[in-house]
C-alpha cells in the first residue's frame, strides 16, 4: 500500500447508530452516507437519492435496503439500484471493517473532487 | 336399530381427521368413541414448534374443541388409553380397566419417539419433543435458564432448537451425519441452512456422535465419541420416531415395521383399520403430515362411501423456522439420466435446485424463496412433461408459465390443480378451498373460518388470497375487509394491535418474531406504524425506538426538498409575546434562516436549517422559554383560537383562553397522524374549527363539539358530535375522543377517514352516551400524556442523539492531514 493508502480511516464502527446512517462531508465533493444495517454490515452510499437528491442518510434503513425520506424511493445498500419500479442508481463507495475502523475505498470517496 | 360402535384408539390428529372424514360422508353411520392417552382435545401437533417458540398459545394449535366432540356426539375418553384389544369378542380395554365393544375399530397410535440408548438417556432433563408433556417440560427447562442440547439435526430437532433458543437458551445441535436435515435437503442447501442457523446464535455440530450423557441425578451435560464436552440443563432427543405397534402387535395384527394395512387402510383384520404414522402400506411408513390426509381421505372412502384406494404418497418438506424457507420434495439424490438444474443468488441467500429426469420433474430442493415449492410438487406428483418449460422451469411458475403468469400473480394459483395442497398445516386442497368460496366464503377471514386453510401459521396466506380473487373475480376487491400492514405481514392492523396487548409484546422484533413477519426488519411501512402502536398499548414501558421513526419525527423538524430543516417552536393557542418573537428573529439571523413563514396553524415557520445546527437552534429557542412545536409530527400539531369575549365584539366565550388549555393538555401526544383542533369564540368560525379533527364552537350556552374535518387533499367538515355547557366539559370530551383515535384508528389514519369507517354513531356511543366509557378514556389519555409531555428539543440541545446531528468525520483531500473527526 502507498503512502496515501487505498482507504481512508474514517472512524469506529461504533460511532454508527444501529439501523442508522451518519454523514461524512467530502470537501469539494460530494457527501458520502454510512449506514449501519441490523446485523452490523456498514455500507457507503453517496448521500443523494438519484430521484430528487434526497439526504438518504435521513432514511429508514431495513434489511439491506434504505427507504429515501422524501418520497419513498428504495434504494438497495449493496449496489446503489433503486428498488421496485423505480429506476436510478446511486454510486457505492466500498467499505471494510479492519479492527473496529471503517475503511472507505479512497478513490471512489473522493470521485469529483475538483 | 342402534348405530354400529365405532372406536378410534389415538385422538391425535390421525384419529380426529379419520373421524372428521367419516362424519362428512355420512354424520349418522356410527356412534363414536375415541380414546386418548393424553388430557387434552385434539391439537395440531406440527404446530407444537410455534407453541415452543411461544408463537402460538394452546388454544391457538387445537384442531378440535369440545364443541366438536359434543356437536358430532363423539364421546371423548381422554387420558385414559387403551391397553388391549380383544379382537375374538371385538372388544377393548382401558387402562381404568373400561371395556368397550367396537363394530369397527381405528388404530391410529401414532409414533413414538426413538430414544437412542446411550449411558444416561433416562437421567432427568433429558426429553423428547412430541407432545404437550414435552413442551411443558421444555418450557419449564428455559424458564430456568441454562444451556440446551438438542440430538438430531432433522425437522424435529431443528425446530426445537429454535424454540429453545428464542425462549432464551443457549443451544447446541448435535447431528451424527455430515449436513443438516440430510434425508430433505442436498448438501448445498443443508450448509445455508447451518450459516443461518449459526448467524441466530446457535451452535452446530455435524458429524457429532454422541458417547454418554452425564449428571448426577439429573443432565449436567453430553459427551462426544471425539471427548467433546457440552454443558446442559436440558437435552432434547429429536433423532427420529417409530411407529407405535404395541397394541397391534399384542393383538395379533400383522406388523412390519408399521401396522400393515391395504388400500383402504384395513388391517390383516376386516373389522380393524389402522392410519396415520403407524401403519406401513406398501413397505413405507410415513412421519409426515401431508400423507396423513390422504390416508384419511382413502379410509372413509372405503368404509362408508365409495372405495377410493390409496395408493401411497410423495412428501414434501417445509421448515417451520421463521425467516428461514426451506422446501424439498421427491428425490433429489441425482443419478444415471438425471439433469440438475441449479440456481443460486448469493446476495439474497438464495438457492434453488430442481432435478429432472426423462422430462419429469422428479425432485426439488429451495432455499430463501420457497413460493414455487407447491407448484414444483405439483409438477412432480403430477408426472407432468416439462419438456416444454425445461428453459423457464428454475425461474419459477411465473416465468414458466409465460408473460401473462408473471403480469399477474393470480394466474399462478389459477394453473394450480383442484387437489393441489394449499394448506400443509391443515390438509387443505385448492379445491376445497374454493368450494368454500363458491359456497359462500368470500373474505379470507371466511375461508379461514370454514376450510382452516392459513389458519395455522400463515404461510399459505397469499394463495389463498389469490384464489379469492380468482375465484370471485371482481366481487373480490383485492383486499381484505381490512388491509394488511404492509407486504411484511399478513395482518391487518387491528390483529396487530389486539395481538400486541393479548400477547404482551413490548418492543419491534419481539412483535416481529410473535406474529411472523416475513422481512427480518420490517420496513418503513411497518416499522414506524409499530413504533406507535407499542407506545400507545405501554406509556410509560416502552421505550421509543428512534430508528423506525421517519425522518421528520427523528430529527424533531422538518426535512426540506435540500435537505435542510424547518423548525416551528410552539405558541400556545396561537398566542406570542415580543420576547419569543425576539428570539425567533435572533435564530432567524443566527443560523442564516432563508425564510420565515406564518403557518396555517397560526405559528412561526422558520426555514434552512442544517442539521447541524437544529440543537443550537432549540438551546436558543429554549432559553427564550419555547418547547417543541411537534410540526412534524403525528402527533397533537396546533390548536387555532381567535380572539373571543376577551377582544371581539361578537365573541361568546373565551375562545383563546379555552385554546391555550386545550394545547396544554393535549401537547406531546403521538397519534396515528397528524391531530388539529381550534376553537372559535362565536359561530362564525374565524378559527376555522370546522375543518378540524377536534372542533370547538363557542356559543351563549356553552360549547358545540365537532369531530373528524380535516383541510387536505379530500376536503372534509366536521361531524356534530354533541353540546357541553363548561370549559372542562369540552376538555374531558376531547381528551376522550383523542385516545379512542389513539387506540382505534390505523396508523396514519387521519381522523376523517377513520370516523367515516367505524361510522359517527359508533363516535357517539363512546364518547357522549357510554359516560363511564369517557371517564375511563380520559384517564387513560392523562395517563399516557405524564409520559409524553417532554420537551425533545430540550434533550437533544443538552447532546442526546449527537450521532444524529454531527457528521462522522470530514474528509478534506487537498489539506493535511486528510481527515478531520467531526
Amino acid at each position: 500500500m502507498s503512502a496515501v493508502g487505498e482507504w481512508l480511516d474514517i472512524g469506529p464502527v461504533d460511532q454508527l447508530p444501529a439501523l442508522g446512517a451518519r454523514t461524512l462531508p467530502v470537501r469539494g465533493g460530494r457527501e458520502i452516507a454510512i449506514f449501519h444495517t441490523a446485523n452490523g454490515e456498514v455500507y457507503a452510499l453517496a448521500n443523494q437519492c438519484p430521484h430528487k437528491q434526497g439526504p438518504l442518510s435521513q432514511g429508514i434503513v431495513h434489511d439491506t435496503t434504505v427507504t429515501c425520506p422524501l418520497h419513498n424511493w428504495r434504494i438497495s445498500l449493496v449496489t446503489g439500484e433503486a428498488l421496485g419500479e423505480d429506476k436510478g442508481c446511486v454510486p457505492v463507495i466500498p467499505v471494510k471493517i479492519d479492527g473496529g475502523r471503517i475503511l472507505i475505498g479512497r478513490a471512489a470517496a473522493l470521485e469529483g473532487v475538483a | 336399530m342402534t348405530k354400529p360402535h365405532l372406536i378410534v384408539i389415538g385422538n391425535g390428529m390421525a384419529g380426529c381427521r379419520a373421524v372428521e372424514e367419516i362424519l362428512a360422508r355420512d354424520a349418522d353411520r356410527y356412534r363414536i368413541t375415541i380414546f386418548g392417552a393424553e388430557p387434552h382435545v385434539n391439537y395440531n401437533r406440527i404446530m407444537l414448534s410455534p407453541l415452543l417458540a411461544g408463537d402460538k398459545s394452546f388454544d391457538d394449535i387445537v384442531i378440535n374443541d369440545l364443541a366438536w366432540y359434543a356437536d358430532n356426539a363423539i364421546e371423548l375418553v381422554a387420558s385414559d388409553p387403551v391397553v388391549a384389544i380383544d379382537r375374538k369378542i371385538q372388544t377393548v380395554t382401558a387402562r381404568s380397566g373400561r371395556v368397550e365393544s367396537y363394530d369397527t375399530l381405528i388404530l391410529a397410535t401414532g409414533s413414538d419417539p426413538f430414544i437412542i440408548p446411550v449411558p444416561g438417556h433416562d437421567l432427568q432433563g433429558v426429553v423428547t419433543f412430541r407432545d404437550m408433556d414435552d413442551v411443558g417440560a421444555m418450557l419449564r427447562a428455559a424458564d430456568a435458564g441454562g444451556d440446551a442440547v438438542v440430538i438430531g439435526g432433522g425437522l424435529l430437532g431443528l425446530e426445537a432448537a429454535h424454540g429453545l433458543s428464542l425462549r432464551g437458551m443457549k443451544v447446541t445441535v448435535l447431528h451424527i451425519m455430515p449436513t443438516l436435515m440430510e434425508r430433505q435437503l442436498d448438501e448445498a442447501a443443508g450448509w445455508l441452512l447451518k450459516e443461518a442457523l449459526e448467524a441466530r446464535g446457535q451452535t452446530i455440530l455435524t458429524g457429532a456422535d454422541t458417547a454418554e450423557i452425564y449428571g448426577q441425578g439429573k443432565v449436567e451435560g453430553v459427551r462426544l465419541k471425539d471427548g467433546r464436552d457440552i454443558p446442559a440443563a436440558l437435552v432434547v432427543m429429536a433423532v427420529g420416531i417409530r411407529p407405535n405397534v404395541k397394541l397391534a402387535r399384542a393383538a395379533g395384527l400383522a406388523i412390519g415395521r408399521g401396522i400393515h394395512v391395504d388400500d383402504h387402510l384395513v388391517t390383516s383384520d376386516a373389522n380393524v383399520l389402522a392410519v396415520g404414522e403407524c401403519v406401513e402400506h406398501n413397505g413405507l411408513v410415513y412421519g409426515l403430515v401431508a400423507p396423513l390426509w390422504e390416508m384419511c381421505r382413502s379410509l372413509a372412502d372405503g368404509l362408508v362411501a365409495t372405495p377410493s384406494g390409496y395408493t401411497g404418497s410423495v412428501t414434501s418438506t417445509k421448515l417451520k423456522v421463521s425467516g428461514i424457507d426451506v422446501f424439498s420434495a421427491g428425490d433429489f439424490s441425482g443419478g444415471e439420466g438425471c439433469e440438475d438444474i441449479v440456481m443460486r443468488d448469493a446476495a439474497r441467500g438464495i438457492y434453488k435446485r430442481v432435478v429432472v429426469k426423462d422430462d419429469r420433474v422428479i425432485g426439488a430442493v429451495l432455499y430463501g424463496d420457497t413460493q414455487d415449492g407447491n407448484w414444483y410438487f405439483d409438477l412432480l406428483k403430477k408426472q407432468q412433461d416439462v419438456a416444454e418449460i425445461r428453459d423457464a422451469l428454475i425461474f419459477g411458475q411465473a416465468f414458466a408459465s409465460g408473460g401473462a403468469a408473471s403480469a399477474n400473480p393470480n394466474a399462478a394459483v389459477a394453473a394450480l390443480a383442484d387437489d393441489a395442497e394449499i394448506c400443509g398445516c391443515n390438509g387443505v386442497s385448492k379445491g376445497r378451498v374454493v368450494g368454500a368460496i363458491a359456497g359462500g366464503a368470500c373474505t379470507l377471514d371466511a375461508v379461514r373460518a370454514c376450510t382452516k386453510a392459513s389458519a395455522s401459521c400463515g404461510s399459505c396466506t397469499n394463495l389463498v388470497e389469490g384464489l379469492l380473487a380468482v375465484t370471485l373475480g371482481a366481487a373480490f376487491n383485492g383486499e381484505r375487509t381490512a388491509p394488511t400492514v404492509c407486504k411484511c405481514t399478513s395482518f391487518t392492523h387491528e390483529d396487530v394491535r389486539r395481538l400486541i396487548l393479548e400477547k404482551q409484546l413490548k418492543a419491534i422484533p419481539e412483535v416481529m418474531q410473535a406474529l411472523h413477519w416475513m422481512t427480518p426488519d420490517g420496513c418503513s411501512s411497518c416499522r414506524p406504524a409499530l413504533n406507535y402502536y407499542l407506545l400507545c398499548a405501554w406509556p410509560g414501558e416502552f421505550i421509543d425506538d428512534n430508528q423506525s421513526r421517519f425522518v421528520n419525527e427523528r430529527m424533531h423538524a422538518n426535512i426540506q426538498k435540500d435537505g435542510t430543516y424547518s423548525v416551528v417552536p410552539r405558541m400556545w393557542g396561537g398566542v406570542t409575546n415580543p420576547k419569543e418573537l425576539r428570539a425567533i428573529a435572533d435564530v432567524a439571523e443566527k443560523y442564516e434562516a432563508r425564510m420565515v413563514k406564518v403557518t396555517g396553524g397560526q405559528r412561526l415557520d422558520i426555514f434552512g436549517i442544517k442539521k447541524e445546527d437544529l440543537p443550537a437552534v432549540w438551546a436558543d429557542l429554549n432559553a427564550a422559554g419555547m418547547v417543541s412545536g411537534h410540526a412534524y409530527a403525528k402527533a397533537l400539531r396546533t390548536v387555532k383560537t381567535c380572539v373571543g369575549s376577551e377582544w371581539c365584539r361578537f365573541g361568546t366565550q373565551d375562545s383563546t383562553g379555552l385554546g391555550i388549555k386545550t394545547e396544554q393538555m393535549t401537547w406531546g401526544s403521538f397519534m396515528p397522524h397528524k391531530f388539529k383542533i381550534a376553537v372559535s369564540g362565536c359561530p362564525r368560525n374565524c378559527a376555522e374549527a370546522t375543518i378540524k379533527d377536534f372542533g370547538v364552537i363557542c356559543v351563549d350556552s356553552g360549547y358545540e363539539l365537532s369531530i373528524g374535518g380535516n383541510g387536505g387533499i379530500k376536503l372534509r367538515g366536521t361531524d356534530f358530535l354533541c353540546k357541553v355547557a363548561t370549559e372542562q366539559e369540552a376538555l374531558d370530551h376531547c381528551a376522550a375522543f383523542i385516545q379512542l383515535y389513539r387506540e382505534e384508528a390505523r396508523y396514519l389514519d387521519r381522523t376523517a377517514p377513520w370516523v367515516e369507517r367505524v361510522g359517527l354513531d359508533y363516535i357517539k356511543a363512546r364518547i357522549v352516551e357510554d359516560v363511564e366509557g369517557r371517564v375511563a378514556l380520559t384517564a387513560r389519555f392523562h395517563f399516557s400524556q405524564r409520559f409524553m409531555q417532554d420537551d425533545p428539543w430540550a434533550k437533544r440541545a443538552a447532546g442526546d442523539d449527537y450521532k444524529l446531528h454531527q457528521h462522522l468525520a470530514e474528509i478534506r483531500p487537498l489539506a493535511t492531514p486528510s481527515l478531520v473527526a467531526a
